[in-house]
């Protein structure tokens, strides 16, 4: 199915796997492009999760559950060590 | 187990890069500012808890001490958000850094004495010589009330990094302890996690207090020379 928008402006969840890599050859790198795809980000994720009427616990706790995993990825270097197995 | 245990402290570096940046500005994504006039739920429970806390903070300040409440409830805020995400697993906590905590106190404390000396020269003046003292102890008296004066700040960068440490640093032992004892003794190891529960409740406790009391601090040094 041939989608009828160009690649280069779809949003990130909605681009093929196949077209993934084109997507991101195709994005803006300028110093003005990466802050400018996160600021999107930002907004599309805090106006579909967290501004909404009635909101839970659930928009945040997803952003920490995101930070948790971000920081175990800094620290995985030293956390290495620390595995319950046999052989190190 | 000695050179895990203060791993967790040191500043946190992706293949070279400081993350630690990116680590210290990230509560201020958990702050949205209100939009409307009245907003979803999640903001408006936000902005009661910050009037409320603004109140409290402000009753006690004159026109010219309220001048600095953004001042204090930003600060207030930050250290709170910050010790708390620092209670998160395997999480940074940037308040556990004795430079940024010092990087905090001492402005806030010298905005504070220069804004006295600046409007209230004689009442700042006044303050390094309680009233009533004898005559023979007036020198003493100058000498200890400046050095008491000069350690303001230090006392507030240094009860917040060694609060926050040691509360890190007990809850990894007691965690690790729990841990190797479950092999050893499953009523111990029982204890031991109890124990680390109720520690981990006075942990949450502690990192508002804490935030708490260094605002207070600031508050009321600023309550003295305004």
């Amino acid at each position: 199915m041939a989608s009828s928008i160009p690649v280069k402006e779809e949003k990130l969840m909605d681009v093929r796997l196949g077209q993934l890599s084109s997507w991101i050859m195709i994005q803006d790198f300028t110093p003005k492009g990466i802050p400018g795809a996160f600021q999107r980000g930002y907004y599309q994720y805090y106006n579909k999760c967290v501004y909404v009427k009635k909101g839970g616990v659930a928009g945040i706790s997803m952003v920490l559950a995101a930070y948790m995993l971000f920081n175990y990825c800094c620290c995985y270097r030293e956390l290495r060590h620390e595995q319950l197995c046999k052989h190190h | 187990m000695n050179e895990n245990l203060f791993t967790s402290f040191t500043t946190p570096t992706m293949m070279g890069l400081p993350v630690v940046v990116l680590i210290v500005m990230f509560p201020s994504i958990l702050f949205p500012s209100p939009n409307r006039l009245i907003n979803n739920r999640l903001v408006s429970l936000q902005q009661w808890l910050v009037q409320l806390t603004l109140k409290q903070m402000l009753i006690t300040h004159n026109y010219k001490g309220q001048t600095w409440a953004l001042m204090l409830m930003s600060l207030i805020l930050f250290i709170g958000s910050t010790n708390l995400l620092g209670l998160l697993p395997h999480s940074f906590t940037p308040t556990t850094q004795l430079s940024m905590n010092l990087g905090m106190a001492i402005p806030l404390w010298a905005g504070t004495v220069i804004t006295g000396f600046r409007h209230k020269t004689k009442a700042s003046l006044a303050h390094f010589l309680p009233q009533g003292t004898p005559v023979p102890l007036i020198p003493m008296l100058v000498i200890i009330e400046t050095i008491s004066l000069f350690i303001q700040p230090v006392a507030l960068a240094v009860r917040l990094t060694a609060n926050i440490t040691a509360g890190h640093l007990l809850m990894h032992l007691i965690g690790g302890a729990a841990l190797a004892l479950t092999n050893i003794s499953a009523p111990t190891a029982l204890i031991t996690f109890i124990i680390l529960i109720l520690l981990t409740i006075l942990e949450f406790a502690v990192a508002l207090i804490q935030a708490y009391v260094f605002t207070l601090l600031v508050s009321l040094y600023l309550h003295d020379n305004t």
